[in-house]
């Protein structure tokens, strides 16, 4: 199996707190790949990293075989063609309706016509089921809906890519299931290659082919679902099941609370 | 539609602005000295130049012929040299005319009052750099004040 | 050795922003601009910076001209010189007042606006995700509306010079009885075009130039929280408020201060 992305031996600092250290994974070709992790750490950062918006302290990032952090800008350009972020906020432009939205890079990237402009619109409208609310503008959406349209944006192109942050926070339950069911439709339909970015563990162990679980700047386990599902690691089971308190401590480092009374009532 | 609408606007922000500018340059400024507009350059050296200043009038009659373009001191006699510069259309002055620096008002600002001589066969017309001979220096107050003082002394 | 310690750390900072506001200014304006996209881009932001500032504009050029011809008249009437209100009114208001009282309302009308616009757009991603789309938003969101932002105020200094004239007339001439005529006339006498009305564009264009760069960094380099958005904000009408009224001291001196 080809592998679309490779990070070799990453590590990554940001204001002098180290994110990431020293870590590899694969990103397989026609496949959904999930990275996993409790919140806070840098989850979004790895996404930022992979479409060039961020430069690594060290290691390697391969798109295709090619290093994305040496990339002269203009060749970074065309390559992020291929790839799609779908945004925790949606992040639609506020200014333009949503066809506007969806046109976008089609109007920026294509010399297609304004006719076919519309039809390829109307669409990738309709695969999402937002066919009726074209002329909406973005602030008039629900939360589940923006998502929705910011999918059908990202998906405007026909990417090979799309990296999806944390596309499950904060929706409701019916939400959820239609992004989940997208997804998963979306790859079958159009062969994509997908990066899921999430903390939601019951729909990712559906969706994903594969799965990365990372905490304290490591990746703690890797594996398909089963595999995941019957590791043997505390950590991961922790995470999987929720535990408030484990490998991962409940309480963020502190001195001993009894230390800290009693040092200041002496 | 809202992007025609932003254009129509943005229409008529241009051209209130036309309308602005072209207020300002007809019924404000006065741009007849400005420019392209063609002058010719004339010197006059004053004992006293009071509180004219560079941009001053240059008047005949009370009609603006030109502006005073620069003042400054003589290297070698250290009396004041005026440079005016004075519209080309006005190009027949004679040799004879004089130049004195006068007060609009009593408060106005000093403009310099150009009489033409008289015109005979002989006496050529002022060019390009010609200096005027002819010049009566502003009246300064305090030696008008002196002069009377003195005056009434001897009487 | 502590406080040193700060004053160099700050001037550093300092120094590091104003790079980072070159460096956004040269990806805006000077790499490889592409004038198809621009046009109508720029045209819409002068709808949102310019159209939209046109009223607090013309209102306010009208009651300060009112003001400074009520003012003139009650001193210049003392010295029975009443007849100079037309250039009193006229020269403050193209070299002075038309130029920094635009400049100041277009920093607190436009000016925040466009740095609430570009934090908020940071904010809710759109920023990364224009870079995400492989499009540069320097060039998308920044070109334009510094353009805009440059465009418009001279045009509207200029439309608040004209307006503060008309202003001026209708207290002096109209209720005070000043003579329409010699308003006017001594007015056209006094006030050039090159050195006055000209002089006063520069100006403009200068504090344009530098409200909207101001402006368009904050909103691009402010920390993308609410928090964030709101110091940037206020640091972008105080430090251009600031700005403006030094450049018009060094502009003043320049051009009408050594003759």
């Amino acid at each position: 199996m080809e592998n679309l992305i490779e990070i070799n031996n990453l590590t990554f600092s940001r204001s002098g707190r180290i994110i990431y250290d020293d870590i590899s994974l694969q990103i397989k070709k026609g496949k959904t790949t999930a990275i996993m992790g409790p919140s806070g750490i840098g989850k979004t950062t790895m996404l930022r990293l992979m479409g060039g918006q961020l430069l690594p302290d060290k290691g390697d990032i391969k798109f295709k075989g090619e290093s994305i952090p040496n990339m002269r800008r203009n060749r970074l350009f065309e390559v992020r063609r291929q790839m799609s972020m779908l945004f925790q906020s949606g992040a639609l432009f506020t200014d333009m309706s949503v066809f506007d939205n969806i046109a976008f890079p089609l109007r920026e990237h294509t010399k297609l016509s304004e006719s076919t402009i519309y039809t390829v619109v109307m669409l990738k409208l309709q695969a999402v089921g937002l066919r009726g609310a074209a002329d909406l503008m973005p602030a008039e959406l629900s939360g589940g809906m923006a998502r929705r349209a910011a999918l059908a944006r990202a998906i405007a192109l026909d990417p090979e890519l799309i990296m999806y942050d944390e596309p499950f926070a904060g929706q409701d339950p019916i939400s959820m299931g239609v992004l989940v069911k997208l997804i998963k439709a979306l790859n079958d339909a159009l062969q994509l290659t997908s990066v899921v970015v999430t903390h939601d563990v019951t729909e990712v162990l559906t969706i994903a082919d594969y799965i990365y679980i990372l905490a304290e700047k490591k990746v703690i386990g890797s594996g398909t679902p089963e595999q995941i599902k019957n590791s043997d690691s505390p950590l991961v089971q922790q995470f999987l099941q929720g535990q408030a308190d484990g490998p991962v401590p409940f309480h963020y480092p502190a001195s001993d609370i009894a230390q800290e009374f009693l040092g200041r009532a002496s | 539609m809202k992007s025609k609408k932003a254009e129509l606007l943005v229409g008529v922000f241009v051209v209130l602005t036309i309308a602005a500018g072209l207020m300002l340059a007809l019924n404000v400024a006065n741009n007849s000295m400005s420019g392209s507009d063609d002058t010719y350059t004339l010197y006059a050296k004053f004992d006293n130049i009071g509180g004219l200043k560079v941009r001053s009038a240059v008047k005949v009659g009370g009609v603006t012929v030109g502006r005073v373009d620069n003042i400054s001191l003589g290297s070698t006699d250290f009396t004041p040299i005026v440079t005016m510069s004075i519209l080309s259309e006005f190009d027949q002055f004679p040799e004879t005319s004089s130049v004195s620096i006068l007060t609009s008002g009593l408060l106005g600002e000093q403009y310099i009052g150009f009489q033409p001589g008289f015109a005979m066969e002989g006496i050529e017309s002022l060019g390009q750099g010609d200096y005027i001979e002819d010049t009566k220096s502003a009246l300064v107050l305090e030696d008008l004040i002196g002069q009377f003082l003195f005056s009434s002394n001897d009487g | 050795m502590n406080w040193l310690i700060n004053l160099g750390a700050s001037t550093l900072n300092r120094l590091e922003m104003f790079g980072r506001a070159t460096l956004m200014l040269f990806g805006a304006v000077v790499a490889k601009p592409q004038p198809l996209k621009l046009i109508p881009l720029t045209i819409k932001q002068i709808h949102v910076v310019g159209v939209q500032s046109l009223l607090i504009i013309v209102v306010s050029g009208l009651f300060i001209g009112m003001v400074m011809s009520l003012q003139g008249y009650t001193i210049l009437v003392s010295y029975g010189a009443e007849g100079s209100l037309g250039p009193m009114v006229a020269l403050s208001l193209l070299r002075e007042l038309g130029p920094v009282v635009t400049a100041l309302l277009f920093a607190g009308r436009a000016g925040s606006a466009l740095t609430a616009e570009i934090g908020l757009m940071k904010a809710t991603e759109q920023l990364s995700s224009l870079e995400m789309m492989a499009v540069d938003p320097l060039r998308r969101v920044i070109a334009p509306r510094l353009w805009a932002g440059i465009i418009s105020m001279p045009m509207l200094a200029l439309i608040f010079s004209a307006v503060g004239i008309l202003g001026g007339h209708l207290v002096g001439v109209d209720w005070l009885g000043v003579d329409s005529g010699s308003y006017w006339s001594i007015m056209q006498a006094t006030v050039d075009w090159n050195k006055d009305v000209v002089n006063g564009i520069i100006k403009s264009i200068v504090f344009a130039f530098v409200i909207t760069w101001i402006a368009t960094f904050k909103g691009y380099d402010s920390i993308p929280t609410s928090e964030g958005i709101s110091k940037a904000t206020t640091e972008t009408v105080v430090f251009s408020s600031l700005a403006v009224l030094g450049l018009d001291f060094i502009l003043t001196a320049l051009m009408f201060g050594i003759e």
